[in-house]
């Protein structure tokens, strides 16, 4: 390695030492890679590089006192309870059998991708004209053949369909927020227009009570 | 130089331009790191594909796994005059030096009346400081100190990006803040029940819209959910 050169000392008069001629000006630089390396190595595990990312939600505004709640057409109520369980109904739910329709009776999914009752399978199932025609019109994006406006426009006009269905997705005091982000996400991937989250309601409860206790 | 073979030992080796890089690279990340102070508490939010980044101005409610609750502002000019709103709203005395010092702290998560107290104490104490239980959010009581938070953390937070506003006009420059948002920290494990009560404070204070914090998961596209 290089070293640091010594000065000048005096003059050359005194000793009969023979100098070199040329004196080395070179430092030795390993210390300082030294250095530079460890700094370089704390930061690079100290920075934080992406911000977290998020998932923006709006929750309902309560409605006024005065309004009847809006008439859901289509819908279908996830129920999430304890043990990561999922259950859902379609439609209104009846606790007895009325001139509408028999008694209301829930059934499971769960959350992985490819069971048979996945929840993401049913949502494939029962959103597909949607997503058809989402996807349609992002290919058509992608292509340039739509401008971003437009795009986004169209997204949300087919979103705001009054033919597809509302999803409400219910909790009760066991379901962990996690289940309730997986869900919302699968409404995502799966490009579902509408979803709310609701309170649940007793007789609901009682429904998935009576399901969770059986197994 | 001498092409003469160096006398035994090692060859000289030219380090300048690996001591250039190493310094290039420190200081880049010495520059763009931002420092995070560590959190109360940890929490381990769930995954999602949501691509939306958390918005620089926030103000942020964590929420973990037992249930506790703790608030945090991001914009440190609104975050001490929410201090000072919430002193003169409980009749907690602060000291202007508790209300800097609090500026910087992360997120919180006592009651007010134990926060001079957890100001002053070390970094070392403040992690097992007790009692730790959350901001207290009770409903009937009317001691519910986390909707105080928001509400005067919003406000305040609303000022000053106001301020902020009306400054870069006045003085022609470009103005790229963005309004507060509120976002929403929860472990996967957190029973719903427990964001449902914050959720609950958040919209009595007609505050609608959040950003729950996920962390990300890979692939999958999502289109932007109607408004």
């Amino acid at each position: 390695m290089a070293e640091i050169a010594e000065g000048g000392s005096g003059g050359g008069h005194k000793g009969g030492k023979k100098r070199a001629k040329k004196l080395s000006t070179r430092v030795d630089m390993t210390p300082m890679v030294d250095l530079a390396f460890l700094l370089l190595t704390f930061f690079v595990l100290t920075a934080t590089f992406s911000k977290p990312k998020t998932m923006e939600l709006t929750f309902p505004a309560p409605p006024p006192p005065d309004q009847k709640p809006d008439e859901i057409k289509k819908g279908i109520t996830f129920l999430l309870t304890k043990d990561d369980r999922i259950f859902y109904y379609e439609g209104e739910f009846r606790a007895e059998a009325n001139d509408k329709g028999p008694k209301t009776e829930i059934q499971e999914l769960d959350f992985s991708q490819d069971s048979q009752k996945s929840l993401h399978k049913y949502l494939l199932e029962k959103n597909k004209p949607m997503h058809e025609q989402i996807s349609a019109l992002k290919a058509k994006h992608d292509n340039n053949q739509l401008a971003d406006s437009t795009f986004k426009r169209l997204v949300k006009e087919r979103k705001a369909d009054k033919e597809s269905y509302t999803f409400l997705i219910k909790t009760d005091d066991q379901a962990t927020y996690k289940n309730v982000i997986d869900v919302i996400d699968e409404l995502n991937v799966n490009v579902v227009g509408k979803y709310v989250m609701v309170d649940i309601m007793k007789s609901e409860m009682d429904l998935v009570l009576e399901k969770t206790a059986n197994n | 130089m001498s092409k003469k073979p160096s006398k035994g030992g090692a060859p000289a080796l030219d380090m300048t331009p690996m001591v250039d890089l190493a310094f290039l690279l420190v200081t880049f990340f010495m520059l763009t790191a931002s420092f995070r102070m560590a959190e109360p508490v940890s929490v381990d939010p769930p995954s999602s594909i949501g691509q939306v980044d958390l918005p620089d101005n926030h103000l942020m409610v964590t929420i973990d796994e037992k249930g506790r609750a703790f608030f945090g502002i991001s914009n440190s000019t609104a975050k001490m005059a929410a201090l000072r709103e919430m002193s003169k709203r409980y009749n907690v005395p602060f000291t202007d030096q508790q209300i800097v010092k609090f500026s910087g702290l992360p997120s919180i998560g006592v009651d007010l009346k134990d926060l001079p107290r957890y100001i002053d104490a070390g970094e070392e104490e403040r992690k097992n400081f007790q009692p730790q239980r959350g901001i207290p959010m009770d409903t009937i009581t009317p001691n519910n100190q986390l909707k105080d938070w928001i509400n005067f953390g919003g406000s305040e937070a609303v000022k000053t990006y106001e301020a902020a506003k009306q400054k870069a006009k006045e003085t022609n420059s470009e103005f790229k803040a963005e309004k507060p948002r509120y976002a929403i920290k929860c472990d996967a494990g957190t029973k719903y029940m427990n964001v449902k009560g914050v959720v609950k404070t958040f919209t009595d204070l007609k505050i609608y819209q959040f950003n729950l914090i996920t962390s990300l998961e890979g692939g999958g596209t999502v289109i932007e959910p109607t408004k």
